[in-house]
């Protein structure tokens, strides 16, 4: 096992209280996986992100571990995480191509990064334009200005750069979303690139967009409102989502095709609770066309089939009842979901 | 003084900076259900609650009150007019038949002239300061509306007037003008010192204008005035508060200064002039320090508490900068 | 399709931007944009950013001037209008942007937009026939009155943020509605909702220009399709067609770039339509089929 994060909870800490913005994750990443984490904003994928490499002032780790490569990150010591940063853990943040500063070249701002991290800059130049070239950039990007450079160009210096020293693991925190569809392919599959050439040992690609997901990632794991909800190869999440709301999620996707006259989509109604006082039991009670009463308790996140992980206890009944017909009834959900009440 | 940022749409990325408990959602995408943050003036409750707890707000507003009071109520319990030569000199800081705060070395009545000297600085203050903030709003406004060559001039008309060195105006104006008095200074003074503001209005003008809630105004047939003072002036509101506090401080400070050097009116016994007397007196080395320590220490003390309480405010209005 | 009036015609539409020191150079964000909405359908108007789709929104929203051609709405030529003429202009077309939190001026409350359009259209409607009147255009578009009077934006989401900005259009009693990426910052799950709304409107009679990149929903929810590509018109026509049977290289290596939920990008088409050669040569819209409009460089015929 390459990553294996056990329980994670990791709050915010505000004047009224704490935001549960991420409450028990528990997951595990093969080497040369590459997980895509998805689900609407406020979800916690991005926390989770974060998490695992930089808690930022605000958050406030409350329990739960993370082992990579069997060692143990001390992801709640900034301090001690700074050995680890950029050299087995490294993120491409959001919004990272926008945050390049101005005033500096693109070559003086990677030598004061590898500097801080106490690289010798000579010792890796050879191989960042070797990777300069790999993802189709010119070698005198390294003397511009990031103003001189295309959204789809940023992307992909902001990604040589984190990859540099070969991390373990790289966290994708929305790489593709300011894009153009164009640069958003190629962005993609530069992921994929990097991790055949073994630049990176395991990434997770967080996004909103299930479908660049579908096109790259080897599983999915989709959160709602702080809590993981589904887990699967990302075959089984598009095509045989077994929680509702992957359900609901992957049948309110257009797709090149689809008209409003032939097939109307359907939303979700309703909005994800607030994490300052999430309800009690399932977070996704309240929208959910399938809830019952168990519904109150909170729903284990289990494997129902070899890879394939759920946390609702719909699933778990269909799974106790028919074990193996689990994957038929399934299917057969994802076709006929009547949501209940009007629009928002 | 540091620009209000809440002209800035509030990103929920950077919602957990302000006070309101808020989930960190990540854009693109929809804010979190009911806990975002809370637009800073639109919160008046949570402004208040800091308001009260900011020592610099409540030191610098309860001295400049302080003061204020004095200037209105002060006159009231003067003795003796301020102008008036009484005759005989006072070598004590106070004497007991109404010279509160003794004597000049003419015989005047040091109290007097200080509470009159302290309500002509208010008006100063006041005319000088808004006269300021009315031109440099009016010329902000407009050049970062309009933008074009219409803010081109405009730029051309804050720079020079920035350049243009008011002490030398000033003297030559006096060197022309008949007649002196407290008004036409704070007029000279408001028509001088608005460019600094002009331009920062113009800045957060120009930002403000770029976002959609303006364009949506203008497609509501709103007209362009109508759309500065509606929608971008409340915007900026707390800046503007701030920036007529300094512009009041401001003026203050220059008429004191004008009034010092003795280009101010004689007959008024402003507390620059009073300062100026003192000195031509010899007060110091005649020891009477109860003739220009009151207002000296007058002046400083409102300028002082203004900017002190100005600070206060920006952190009130601002909250990245209160301390969590 | 030809009974249902026209509404808009944007006809050798250009916009030129002035830049660098003095304005020496000049920057083409639109060159010689044809097309027209009608009654009753969406035109999706698709481009990447930098192909001047939202500069086009502007224009006909006149919030940014036109430097060549003409915008027809309903015959009249609207680039020139001003005061009085402009205020009507807006009563039948308006537009919706966006950052649905940029909309809102963040210090009043949401429902603020519509005492604007009470103050400048309606001054003498009374209390509550003017209530009565909001209520139904919220209604209208889906969203229940006490769940949105009365609050600020940031209390709401960005679904009724962007839904009540269409209700405020409403209340115009509007004909044509520019909605530039109305829908991009919205959650997948509210999407659907507010894009089946556009849908719902349209099938009432309102012409809608519907701005954005995605094109699997300008497929969905359009009947005409306009791809733009650095501020010109490649290929255009009735979306079936355009979709369907892509003639122009630019709008192929674009459909070919969507990553779908049921197939994976070919290897073939990872050469982007950002790599295409850029075309100076002028290309006109030739129709190589009925309502399908392709741009050829070397032009007509």
């Amino acid at each position: 096992m390459s990553l294996r994060v056990d329980n994670l909870k990791v709050y915010y800490r505000t004047l009224a209280g704490d935001v549960k913005a991420l409450d028990g994750a528990t997951f595990d990443l093969k080497d040369g996986e590459i997980m895509g984490l998805a689900g609407e904003s406020g979800c916690g994928k991005s926390t989770l992100g974060k998490s695992l490499i930089r808690l930022d002032g605000r958050m406030r780790y409350v329990e739960g571990s993370v082992e990579l490569d069997g060692t143990e990150l001390p992801i709640w010591d900034a301090e001690a995480m700074n050995r680890f940063r950029f050299k087995q853990v490294s993120i491409v943040p959001q919004y990272a191509m926008s945050a390049l500063n101005p005033t500096r070249k693109i070559g003086k701002m990677v030598k004061e990064l590898l500097r801080s991290r106490g690289v010798e800059h000579d010792s890796v130049l050879p191989e960042l334009r070797r990777r300069l070239e790999l993802v189709g950039l010119s070698q005198d990007v390294l003397g511009m200005y990031p103003i001189e450079l295309s959204g789809g160009m940023k992307q992909r210096m902001v990604m040589v750069i984190s990859t540099l020293l070969d991390p373990s693991l790289l966290i994708a925190d929305e790489i593709t979303s300011a894009l153009d569809v164009s640069s958003q392919k190629a962005v993609a599959e530069m992921l994929v690139e990097f991790r055949e050439r073994e630049f990176v040992k395991s990434t997770i690609v967080i996004t909103h967009d299930i479908s660049v997901l579908y096109q790259i990632a080897d599983t999915i794991l989709v959160m709602y409102a702080g809590k993981l909800a589904e887990k699967a190869p990302a075959d089984a999440i598009i095509h045989r989502p077994r929680h509702p709301y992957t359900q609901l999620l992957i049948s309110s996707l257009p797709e090149v095709g689809v008209r409003y006259e032939e097939k109307k989509l359907v939303g979700i109604p309703g909005r994800p609770p607030g994490l300052l006082d999430p309800p009690v039991g399932c977070r996704f009670r309240d929208r959910c066309p399938f809830a019952f009463d168990r519904c109150h308790e909170e729903p284990p996140f289990v494997e129902v089939e070899p890879g394939h992980s759920v946390a609702c206890w719909k699933v778990a009944a269909e799974q106790s009842s028919s074990p193996t017909t689990g994957r038929e009834a399934g299917a057969a959900e994802s076709g006929t979901i009547a949501v209940a009440g009007g629009a928002q | 003084m540091t620009s209000i940022d809440h002209t800035r749409p509030v990103r929920p990325d950077d919602a957990l900076a302000t006070v309101s408990a808020e989930l960190p959602a990540a854009p693109p995408g929809t804010a979190a259900p009911a806990t975002a943050a809370a637009p800073r003036l639109a919160n008046l409750r949570e402004m208040v609650h800091f308001a009260i707890r900011n020592r610099k707000l409540v030191v610098g507003l309860s001295i400049t009150l302080f003061m204020l009071l004095f200037a209105l109520i002060g006159p009231t319990l003067a003795r003796h007019p301020g102008p008036e030569f009484g005759g005989h000199l006072s070598l004590a800081p106070t004497t007991t038949d109404g010279y509160w705060f003794g004597t000049t070395l003419l015989g005047q009545d040091v109290y007097a002239q200080f509470v009159n000297g302290l309500r002509l600085a208010f008006i100063v203050g006041a005319l000088g300061g808004g006269i300021a903030a009315a031109v440099g709003m009016l010329v902000g406004f407009t050049a970062g509306y309009r933008s074009g060559i219409v803010d081109e001039l405009l730029n051309m008309l804050t720079n020079v007037v920035l350049v243009i060195p008011t002490f030398a105006l000033i003297l030559v104006i006096a060197a022309y003008l008949t007649v002196h008095s407290v008004l036409i200074e704070a007029v000279i003074i408001g028509l001088t010192s608005w460019p600094w503001a002009a331009r920062a209005v113009r800045a957060q003008t120009f930002s403000l204008v770029t976002r959609d809630f303006v364009g949506m105004a203008r497609l509501s047939g709103r007209s362009t005035w109508k759309i500065i003072f509606t929608e971008i002036a409340p915007n900026m509101s707390s800046y503007l508060f701030m920036m007529f506090i300094l512009l009041f401080g401001g003026a203050i400070l220059i008429a004191a200064t004008l009034d010092f050097i003795g280009l101010g009116d004689p007959n008024a016994y402003s507390l620059g002039q009073m300062m100026q007397l003192a000195v031509q007196n010899s007060a110091l080395q005649l020891h009477l320090w109860w003739w220009f320590l009151p207002p000296g220490l007058a002046i400083t003390t409102i300028v002082g508490s203004l900017y002190v309480m100005n600070v206060g405010l920006d952190e009130v209005f601002n909250p990245k900068l209160r301390a969590m | 399709m030809s009974e249902t009036p026209e509404l808009l015609r944007l006809a050798g539409c250009t916009k030129v931007y002035r830049v660098g020191a003095f304005g020496a150079k000049r920057l083409t964000a639109v060159r010689d944009v044809t097309f027209d909405v009608r009654a009753g359908e969406v035109v999706s108007l698709i481009g990447e950013s930098g192909s001047g789709k939202s500069t086009i929104g502007r224009m006909i929203l006149r919030l940014s001037p036109i430097t060549g051609g003409t915008i027809t709405f309903e015959g009249t030529d609207i680039t020139t209008l001003e005061g009085a003429a402009l205020k009507s202009y807006y009563a039948d077309v308006q537009g919706v942007f966006q950052d649905p939190f940029s909309s809102y001026n963040p210090i009043f409350k949401a429902d603020r937009v519509f005492k604007l359009i009470r103050e400048e259209y309606f001054p003498a409607v009374g209390g509550s026939e003017w209530r009565a009147k909001v209520e139904a255009s919220l209604e209208a578009v889906g969203l229940n009155p006490p769940d949105v009077l009365g609050k600020y934006p940031h209390q709401l989401s960005g679904g009724q943020l962007q839904r009540l900005l269409i209700a405020r259009a409403l209340l115009l009693d509007i004909k044509l509605l520019v909605a530039d990426e109305i829908i991009s910052m919205l959650d997948a799950s509210t999407r659907i909702d507010v894009l089946n709304l556009l849908g719902e409107l349209k099938s009432r009679g309102l012409g809608i220009l519907f701005i954005t990149h995605d094109l699997s929903l300008g497929n969905y929810i359009s009947e005409r399709t306009v791809i733009l590509r650095r501020g010109a018109v490649v290929e255009s026509g009735a979306t079936a067609k355009v979709f369907g049977n892509p003639q122009h290289p630019y709008t192929r290596a674009l459909l070919a770039a969507v990553p779908h939920l049921h197939t994976k990008w070919s290897a073939a088409s990872t050469n982007g339509a950002g790599t295409l050669e850029e075309a100076d040569e002028p290309a006109s819209l030739v129709e190589i089929d009925d309502d399908h409009f392709v741009a050829i460089a070397g032009g007509a015929g």
